[in-house]
């Protein structure tokens, strides 16, 4: 449609653009750089096509239109008509330097201690355009009252722009709506519902915001003093699970492209700093496979044959913590729903102080477990009064890929320099489908490959190519895809408890839905409330974070669409070179059966360290 | 009528006070859109708020938008510090007002009228009710104005809660959302997405006021008033050091000087034209006139005396900036605040030369920069009190 595309010139370079582009868009096409701080590319992506996104509140992205007697947004000017624009002029220049001067003028904090320092979108800015910093003043003392240093989500005021991409990240790509803008003028501020903390407020503990926070202002709780603490106590056995997605990601923290898998060269660095053991999270992911996978079997077994009302019908997955303090915020009528097996993160923090100490001898005690997690809500599940079925936390701590890759940098490691080396024994032994959990659809794939396989006693292969489950791929906010079970096969061993066959399967067509982001998930809970097509699946995944796990709010930053799919990439390409791509055949998880549940599957013992439960928050 | 009965009318000559609402609405009902809209054009309407955007201009655009349904609004959110005209308009002259609304329905194809009062007026509620109540009753409101089923309008009243942000228009429909009272981005304007993201007018109480005076009378009536790029008159709330405080109407053109005569403000040193959002002119300037090309306003003169400090009303209105600053953008949100620290500062101290030279770039940078009319005027009274009376300020220490 080029008849429709309008030329316009940006600093002299004639383009052609369709109509509708920003200003700011057409000249990042033309690679002509304009700096901003409240435009964020995935605040203005084709995933929340919304016009009020663009903030323009910043005003740094100033642009001269010709014609026109103020300075434009250009983040926020679509072109509809050709014009003349500049990018840079001494009018511009003096304004950005003055906008700059004026958020320093409020700025407190110790930038050399700030958590952004040397990663800082306003930092940056300063020292681009030479700012006097002090040249309006600054404060001398807090202007704000720091934030209660046990909230997961730490937000100081004292370092806040005023970009609002916090508050627009949780509205419109969370629907958790937690935070807003209060007073005016002078008191303007970012506040919670009644002014109150992160923890007591019906905050998600996704991250997101902190993911997009050009400063400091919004960071998360720093737990890496702790783990020092606990590697350099000589009674403690200090263990480390690494899930898939930090691995993907902690790359980009040493300067390696996003996309740059670590996972064994991290092995190496974390023995090196002291943790004991380092195991992998995809082995408690294939666990979480089977113990989810035989909960819908049997969800669907009771509903389907025994016509037992009781089992909620689609099972909603239960890994994410972000999705799972949305639904107990925000759906919690549909708590029943939810899969009852725990995490990855907290199955593997079970096993380590049961079976794991008993088999070496440990004092479950003097064991402590860490995770590195790409998530900042983990550190909320971790902390959960549930989580503790051994007499033990589960988890200890969690960090994020953030923190374990400043305490990589201040034991003087260099990552990307590091040798190879593999996990440990005995949850050192990796599937694909453990990995792919990081991406949105992953689980549902990881989950199909095994009850696909478990049900028609056929290799899933046979059915998709090279078992890549391309339908449940892909970035899309909400997703569908049916399977039709042509043939079944004997029940194995291990569910024979649960179902004494499946012949009632035959024909069966399963559905599957698949939301990430949570305002995407408020589009699924909407439409299952409608009884919309979503409402006749059978198992649905969510993520909290925007891409799922390799999105979370744990990650580097910046997190943008490009750098989700480099991220991606990564994770599907570790799948594809694993000998073992399916969570049932995971030989671990198969031993740990044997040696240790016995029962398999949703038995007694699983469900005591395995399965968890929920509750209504307001 | 007898202009001495309006209350809070001090002038001499009142056009609204020989206007007939209702002429003005029969005539416009007998006339196509197209034709209405080009009267009005004709006359050269221009917005009363203080911005002058030629009112025929605004309803071609909004109808030339093809979505339905479009909206009526009125600000009477009249926050301007000095200006008290539209109380008078909406308490003497609400059929005006009403009958203007329900024109420019129909010049738009709305209707749907929304009158958004300002908080400080709630008073005049039930009063605008009655009035509504009274013209719903007389068929000059609901489902077929004047008995023609093809002319359906009626108006509902929404209480502002006293932000000043709110009377600029985006801010206003924002606010009648239900949302926080704030600028929004300019690009799409509201005739083409404007309350609920629909087609809407915004006009000032006056603006709507002369709209059936003009249909009434027309437009050459009109456009003889005034000056070729201002035409006809306007009200003026007069208030301050003079004898007559109150409400006038003047032609554009007129000269600052002959308005201070006649209020009694002739030993002035100076007046402050269009509130705090105008600028401060000086004695030296009185020969100056009240238009858009020359001492534009939405109507408020605040006339100060031969005492007066002139640094502390600087203070005062960029304390008000401060405050009213919806805090949104950040030249807005932190240029008042800076700027009304340094006017504390430059009382007490002085100024000194690299001082005055940072906050000009700032005052500059807030007129450039800021998102909407309200930071873009804020340093418009520092600066104009700055150049004139620079001299008030004590010496700097070297």
């Amino acid at each position: 449609m080029t008849a429709d595309l309008i030329t316009i010139t940006i600093d002299g370079t004639a383009l052609k653009v369709s109509p509708g582009t920003t200003v700011l868009e057409a000249a990042r096409k033309v690679n002509i750089a304009i700096p901003t701080l409240c435009h964020h590319a995935d605040l203005c992506s084709d995933a929340v096509k919304k016009p009020v996104i663009a903030a323009s509140n910043c005003r740094m992205c100033l642009v001269d239109v010709e014609g026109q007697r103020a300075l434009q947004a250009s983040c926020a000017l679509p072109i509809n008509a050709p014009m003349a624009i500049r990018t840079s002029s001494p009018a511009i220049r003096r304004a950005r330097r003055d906008i700059l001067a004026l958020m320093m003028s409020e700025h407190f904090g110790d930038c050399p201690a700030c958590k952004r320092n040397g990663n800082c979108e306003l930092q940056d800015l300063c020292s681009e355009y030479q700012v006097d910093t002090s040249r309006f003043g600054r404060p001398g003392k807090p202007l704000f009252a720091r934030p209660d240093p046990e909230n997961i989500i730490q937000r100081d005021m004292n370092k806040c722009v005023l970009c609002r991409r916090c508050l627009r990240t949780c509205t419109f790509y969370q629907g958790v709506n937690a935070l807003t803008p209060t007073g005016k003028g002078q008191d303007v501020s970012i506040a919670t519902f009644m002014d109150r903390e992160m923890m007591d407020a019906w905050c998600i503990n996704c991250g997101q915001c902190v993911n997009r926070c050009p400063t400091g202002a919004l960071v998360e709780r720093d737990d890496t003093a702790a783990v020092w603490k606990a590697i350099e106590n000589p009674d403690k056995f200090v263990v480390i699970q690494t899930a898939p997605a930090p691995r993907a990601s902690i790359g980009e923290c040493f300067g390696c492209e996003p996309g740059t898998p670590m996972t064994f060269r991290m092995n190496t660095a974390l023995k090196r700093m002291g943790f004991d053991r380092v195991f992998d999270t995809t082995f408690s992911a294939d666990l979480t496979i089977l113990e989810e996978g035989a909960e819908l079997i049997s969800r669907l077994y009771k509903t389907a044959v025994l016509k037992d009302n009781s089992a909620a019908l689609p099972q909603f997955t239960s890994c994410s913590p972000g999705w799972i303090k949305f639904i107990e915020h925000f759906y919690p009528d549909y708590l029943p729903h939810l899969s009852s097996a725990k995490s990855p993160q907290q199955m593997m923090g079970a096993v380590i102080k049961t079976y794991f100490a008993e088999k070496n001898g440990w004092d479950p005690s003097k064991v402590v477990t860490v995770s590195l997690m790409p998530c900042t809500a983990k550190k909320f599940e971790a902390a959960r009064p549930e989580m503790r079925a051994s007499g033990y936390r589960d988890i200890d701590y969690v960090l994020t890929t953030r923190e374990l890759a400043r305490m990589i940098k201040q034991a003087g490691i260099d990552l990307p320099a590091m040798e190879k080396s593999p996990f440990d024994n005995p949850f050192g032994v990796s599937t694909g489908s453990g990995v792919i959990f990081a991406a949105t659809g992953g689980v549902m794939e990881a989950a199909l490959r095994t009850v696909l396989e478990v049900v028609t006693g056929d290799k899933v292969e046979n059915l998709f190519d090279k078992a890549d489950i391309v339908p449940v791929r892909g970035f899309d906010g909400v997703r569908m895809a049916e399977v039709t079970v042509n043939r079944v096969g004997p029940v194995p061993a291990i569910l024979s408890r649960l179902v004494p066959d499946f012949e009632w399967l035959r024909g069966a067509t399963l559905r599957v839905g698949l939301a990430h982001g949570t305002a995407n998930a408020v589009r699924v809970m909407q439409d299952i409330e409608d009884g919309g097509p979503l409402s006749t699946c059978h198992f649905i995944e969510f993520m909290a974070c925007p891409g799922g796990c390799l999105g979370g709010g744990g990650q580097p930053i910046p997190t943008s669409w490009e750098i989700r799919s480099a991220r991606a990439n990564a994770i599907y390409g570790e799948d594809a070179n694993y000998v073992v791509r399916k969570s049932h055949e995971n030989e671990d998880v198969l031993r740990i059966y044997r040696e240790f549940f016995k029962e398999g599957p949703c038995s007694h013992k699983s469900h005591e360290l395995l399965h968890t439960h929920y509750q209504e928050r307001v | 009528m007898d202009v001495q009965s309006v209350r809070g009318f001090v002038g001499t000559k009142l056009s609204f006070a020989d206007a007939s609402p209702d002429v003005g609405l029969r005539k416009s009902e007998a006339m196509d859109p197209e034709a209405l809209i080009h009267l009005v054009s004709a006359s050269g309407l221009r917005g009363r708020g203080g911005a002058g955007f030629p009112t025929g201009m605004k309803w071609k655009f909004a109808r030339a938008e093809v979505r339905s349904p479009k909206y009526i609004i009125c600000n009477a959110d009249e926050g301007e510090p000095g200006t008290f005209k539209d109380r008078l308009i909406l308490t003497d002259f609400a059929d005006l007002v009403f009958a203007g609304m329900a024109i420019a329905g129909r010049a738009v194809g709305a209707e749907k009228g929304i009158l958004y009062l300002r908080g400080e007026y709630e008073w005049l509620h039930a009063h605008l009710e009655g009035v509504l109540a009274r013209r719903r009753n007389d068929g000059l409101l609901g489902a077929a104005v004047l008995g023609n089923r093809n002319f359906a309008f009626d108006i509902e009243i929404r209480i502002g809660a006293g932000a000043y942000i709110c009377g600029e228009e985006t801010a206003l429909i924002e606010s009648l959302e239900g949302k926080r009272g704030e600028a929004r981005n300019r690009v799409p304007f509201p005739v083409q997405s404007g309350y609920l993201g629909l087609p809407t007018v915004v006009n000032n109480v006056e603006t709507f006021a002369w709209v059936p005076c003009v249909v009434e009378k027309g437009a050459e009536w009109f456009s003889a008033m005034g000056t070729r790029k201002s035409p006809g008159a306007r009200l003026f709330s007069v208030s301050g050091a003079c004898d007559k405080a109150g409400i006038y109407e003047y032609p554009f053109g007129t000269p600052l000087r002959r308005l201070l005569k006649e209020v009694g403000g002739e030993d002035a040193k100076a007046v402050q034209v269009g509130g705090a959002s105008g600028v401060c002119v000086p004695a030296a300037q009185f020969d100056r006139t009240l238009a858009f090309e020359d001492l534009a306003t939405g109507g408020s003169i605040i006339v100060f005396g031969p005492q007066q400090d002139m640094f502390a009303v600087a203070e005062n209105f960029q304390h008000f900036f401060a405050e009213e600053s919806c805090g949104q953008c950040a030249p807005c949100r932190f240029g008042n605040v800076r700027l009304h620290e340094a006017i504390l500062r430059m009382r007490e101290e002085g100024l000194d030369a690299d001082t005055e030279a940072s906050l000009r770039s700032l005052a500059a940078t807030m007129q450039a920069a800021s998102k909407c009319g309200l930071g873009q005027s804020a340093p418009n009274a520092f600066l104009s009190i700055l150049d004139n009376f620079a001299g008030e300020l004590p010496r700097p220490r070297t």
